[in-house]
């Protein structure tokens, strides 16, 4: 039964941990758009494309 | 309606709907109702990110909205507007109002008490299936005891914030004198908690702890969902009231055109409308002469002449020319205000309406309370140790009679049928017009606009080459009929043709004078008012008649059919002429036509319908049908609507095709289905647990497993509306 002192402490504090995890999410609007983030993984970021060709005259 | 508002903001000297914010950027929320997938939020967010100054796009798909943002006086309202436009979205401006942001902050705090909830049923059930596979004997009072008293830390202080929303709508209940659903669960909660802390004191062997915070979770699973559902009617209807702030051209002394709000305009006021606007209120024409469309307003297809003198009444399309009007009325004695009027006093006829989930109410409440109230007297007057075992044993009835799965059945099936139908194209703007649409035995149709496109189509192309002659002038007018004969002619060249206001299109060309517009202006024989006719004529040669008429939804056969087969009787209700609308009922198989309708007769003629006690289902579209559609029991409008009528409506079709509404007929009718299947459920439950309750058998494990369990069958028969076919 010792291992009470430990094993209870340390559950309510990794509920707690989620508990605030939870709460903090929810203040950073992370619950505004449920279904366009599913559909954000699809879109490429502007900045994370490959730069096009330079297209000066003269390459090809 | 995109050209429109984009005309009226491009115009307007201040910007309405751009918020500055505190670090000097201005933002602005549109509502982006073609939005829908991840190319459209890449279409939109790429546009508006390459506009000058712009500093974030940012769209919402479960809202359907995009918000702007930008610094320096590079963009405005309109310019935002024309960009999403030209990127092939119609959008509207809104202003987040501050009882929206009200209701935001109500969503969030129930999302944390929902969050509060779910940590302390997790962890509260650690300490109680410990006790309860403990008590065989192998866990000794002290260590239940400690147990007991964590649990109840826990879920104290959890209970007393996250149960408020209940507490608040029970209080409130009460003291109107009346009971809802809320006041068996804050008693249910309230009770167990209490009956819990005196078992702890006393170290006896049962605590409901676990039980009031995971009825309090069920349960606000419910509420955030109901919320949610609430949050995206609401959003549908302002974006739709978005539309009505309407401005007007005020002609100023000094012969300046300014523009105003609509409902600054006074009698006597020169206004100016330009093609494609609305007249904004009931006036006199001073100088100009046009064609009118009164498809929106009274359901006539043919557009009607005007010339100086005339009196026009304000909604009426002008598609022709400039055309300058002195007002006789002001916004509020106008004829559009007049059917706001009936609007409202049709929304206050539906506010009667009783949603399913009060009527289970007004039934279960007083049963329960009863029962309870008797098996506390019972015990207390029977038992041996009368008092103790008669709370405990009333409260025990209370906990597991509580009305958890109640109070999930319809909320989930309503998100899940709302979720569905939005998915086809429908936008549901209440939870209860679902439960309205699935009792409807009779459909009421609109003709112009809704059975038809309200967008003339050219009938007969005789001739192919006089055709091709014909479009070179049509081409340079913006006359919806000649922009229906340029579509019949396809592409080709454009004759310098100028406009004869009022008359037609004139050009020379090889010599001849070439004219297309009215008969009597190319002295036409036999030249009619009362049809869709363009005339055209070369030089000397005999008037050619070019006949239209209102192109037919391509599905409308499949619906009027569809409708049948659902057991509804069809109505036709058109304000347009008897001939044209007996023609199209006979075509679609319609027995009962009623045309040449005025919109308060429209009304009547739904009450004559519903006096019989049958509900009636309008599908309308105009400003004319508006009331009509605040009267009927459920009502749908298609995207093409007007504003007013759209305002009016129950369910928008965003796309052309009328099929979807047989969709939200089925999917209605499943939910409904659905929810009563809830309810019996529950009602079978609690016939079995009561007794349980009252005989005082109910520890916190029967207890917290037959709330549950109940619960989640509820969510699951729910949930099964989500796929496949609704029947």
């Amino acid at each position: 039964m010792n291992a009470l002192v430990i094993l209870v402490p340390a559950a309510l504090f990794l509920g707690l941990g989620a508990l605030v995890a939870f709460l903090w999410s929810l203040k950073g609007d992370q619950y505004e758009d449920l279904e366009g983030a599913a559909w954000r993984v699809l879109v490429e970021d502007e900045e994370d494309k490959v730069p096009a060709a330079d297209p000066a005259p003269g390459g090809r | 309606m995109a050209a429109l508002t984009r005309d009226a903001l491009a115009s307007a000297g201040e910007e309405p709907f751009v918020h500055a914010q505190p670090n000097g950027e201005k933002r602005l929320e549109l509502s982006v109702p073609e939005a829908h997938c991840a190319a459209c939020m890449r279409a939109i967010e790429g546009a508006l990110t390459q506009l000058d100054g712009v500093t974030g796009a940012r769209v919402n798909l479960s809202t359907r909205k995009v918000a702007v943002t930008w610094r320096g006086a590079a963009q405005s309202a309109g310019s935002v507007v024309t960009a999403l436009d030209r990127a092939g979205f119609a959008a509207t401006p809104f202003d987040p109002a501050a009882d929206d942001a009200a209701a935001d902050e109500d969503g969030r705090f129930l999302i944390r008490c929902l969050g509060l909830a779910a940590f302390g049923a997790g962890n509260v059930m650690m300490y109680s299936v410990a006790v309860w596979a403990g008590l065989g004997g192998e866990m000794g009072l002290g260590t239940r005891t400690v147990f007991h008293a964590i649990s109840g830390l826990i879920s104290i202080p959890i209970t007393l914030y996250a149960g408020q929303p209940f507490y608040r709508s029970a209080w409130k209940a009460l003291k109107a004198g009346r009971a809802n659903m809320d006041v068996p669960i804050s008693l249910a909660v309230l009770l167990s908690l209490a009956l819990s802390i005196y078992q702890t004191a006393i170290g006896a062997a049962y605590a409901y702890f676990d039980a009031s915070v995971t009825l309090l979770f069920f349960l606000l699973i419910g509420r955030v969902l109901d919320n949610r559902l609430r949050a995206r009617a609401r959003g549908a209807a302002r974006a739709l009231l978005g539309l009505q702030s309407a401005t007007a051209r005020l002609l100023t002394d000094a012969g300046a055109v300014k523009t105003i709000a609509a409902r600054d305009i006074a009698a006597g006021d020169r206004l100016v409308v330009m093609p494609g606007e609305r007249i904004p209120v009931d006036g006199v024409v001073e100088a100009g002469a046009s064609d009118l469309d009164l498809a929106m307003v009274s359901g006539e297809s043919v557009p009607s002449a005007v010339m100086p003198g005339a009196r026009v009444g304000a909604g009426a399309m002008n598609m022709g020319a400039r055309l300058e009007i002195r007002a006789t009325a002001t916004i509020d004695s106008s004829l559009v205000a007049e059917l706001v009027r009936i609007i409202e006093a049709g929304e206050q006829n539906r506010s009667a309406y009783v949603r399913l989930a009060d009527k289970a109410a007004r039934l279960y409440v007083p049963i329960v309370h009863t029962i309870a109230f008797a098996v506390f007297v019972g015990w207390w007057a029977l038992a041996d140790n009368g008092f103790a075992q008669a709370v405990h044993n009333a409260v025990a009835t209370l906990i597991i009679t509580c009305p958890c799965a109640l109070g999930l059945a319809v909320p989930a099936t309503q998100v899940v049928a709302v979720g569905r139908l939005l998915k086809r194209n429908v936008l549901v703007k209440s939870g209860d017009a679902l439960e309205r649409l699935a009792q409807a035995k009779i459909a009421v149709l609109d003709k112009t606009g809704t059975l038809t496109l309200g967008r003339p189509e050219l009938v007969d192309r005789a001739d192919e080459a006089v055709l091709a002659d014909a479009a070179r002038l049509a081409r340079a007018s913006r006359h919806p009929l000649a922009e229906a004969l340029v579509r019949a002619a396809g592409a080709g060249p454009m004759a310098a043709a100028h406009e004869v206001p009022g008359l037609g299109m004139e050009a020379e060309i090889d010599g001849e004078v070439w004219r297309l517009g009215r008969g009597v202006w190319l002295g036409a024989q036999g030249a009619t008012t009362d049809a869709l006719e363009l005339w055209f004529r070369r030089g000397a040669a005999a008037p050619v008649r070019f006949l239209f008429r209102d192109a037919p939804r391509p599905d409308m056969k499949i619906f009027v059919d569809g409708l049948k087969a659902r057991g509804l009787q069809v109505h036709l209700l058109s304000g347009d002429r008897r001939a044209v609308a007996t023609a199209l009922a006979a075509d679609l198989g319609i027995d009962h036509v009623a045309a040449e309708v005025m919109p308060a007769d429209k009304v009547d003629y739904l009450t004559r319908l519903g006096a019989g006690g049958a509900k009636v289902l309008m599908v309308g579209d105009g400003l004319n049908d508006a009331p009509a559609l605040a009267a009927a029991h459920v009502s749908v409008a298609p995207a093409s609507a007007a504003d007013a009528a759209q305002a009016a409506a129950d369910f928008i079709l965003i796309g052309a095709p009328l099929s979807p509404i047989l969709e939200a007929i089925d999917v209605s009718r499943a939910a409904r289905r659905r929810v009563l299947e809830g309810f019996g459920f529950s009602a079978v439950y609690n016939v079995i647990a009561i007794p349980f309750g009252a005989a005082g058998f109910v520890t916190p494990l029967i207890a917290a497993i037959a709330m549950s369990g109940s619960s989640i069958v509820v969510v699951l028969n729910a949930l099964r509306l989500m796929g496949g076919r609704a029947r």
